[in-house]
């Protein structure tokens, strides 16, 4: 596997996007290098650059397919979805 | 089994799959699409799910169950893509020996997929809006 850490600290990461997050991004996943430290710094990071709600407090994330806390530290290769208000059944 | 069913699917193989002779009482739980929501009528929806989470979050939903209820079995399909008025959303099955576990157990499993399993609905209205279904209230920077 590649070694993705980068001198400066950057890490990169695979974001997936589903449902308002897929429409506001207009794709359904990317590969993002970033310099946040935490799952809440990479929100805040392209929520600055795209349309996504202002407020996380509806919001929850997934790293890795299980539901983790806003303060996670990111790993190097982590796959990152945020999860808009789950509505089945 | 939790599983995604892009497509419509029969409930009767599903429900063949129970037959137990160790099994007294059979719940079964049917979500529908109606033609009304908060009022606004309804024409169609889509199911979006997060696949391989929903997967994993349903298995672990039904495990779960499976050890806190005294049942037999229980199976959940959902469904995924666009659906008409009418059409099954998501269908729960679970047999036990006796009817208290097996309606008890059917309506904790619905309640938790409503919870936690990611999967977004999209509303079609016949007015010609549309929209995800809980975002109300989400403010956005720019839309």
């Amino acid at each position: 596997m590649p070694d993705h850490t980068r001198k400066d600290g950057a890490k990169t990461v695979a974001v997936e996007y589903f449902a308002i997050f897929r429409e506001r991004r207009g794709c359904s996943s990317e590969t993002v290098t970033t310099h946040a430290a935490t799952a809440a710094g990479l929100y805040a990071e392209l929520a600055g650059s795209y349309a996504f709600p202002a407020s996380r407090d509806h919001i929850r994330v997934a790293i890795n397919q299980e539901f983790k806390a806003w303060d996670t530290v990111l790993a190097n290769d982590d796959t990152v979805v945020f999860i808009p208000p789950v509505a089945g059944g | 089994m939790f599983r995604l069913s892009p497509k419509p699917f029969s409930i009767k193989p599903l429900r063949y799959d129970f037959l137990d002779s160790a099994a007294g009482a059979f719940a079964t739980f049917e979500g529908w699409v109606r033609e009304t929501n908060d009022g606004r009528a309804v024409v169609r929806l889509e199911y979006e799910a997060y696949p391989e989470m929903s997967v994993r979050e349903g298995s672990r939903i039904l495990d779960e169950t499976r050890k806190g209820f005294d049942i037999i079995r229980c199976v959940c399909v959902h469904r995924t893509g666009t659906l008409e008025l009418g059409d099954i959303a998501v269908w729960i099955g679970v047999c036990a020996a006796h009817r208290g576990p097996a309606f008890d157990a059917c309506r904790h499993i619905i309640d938790e997929i409503k919870l936690l399993v990611p999967i977004w609905k999209k509303e079609y209205y016949a007015d010609g809006d549309s929209g995800w279904v809980g975002l109300n209230g989400l403010s956005s920077g720019s839309c």
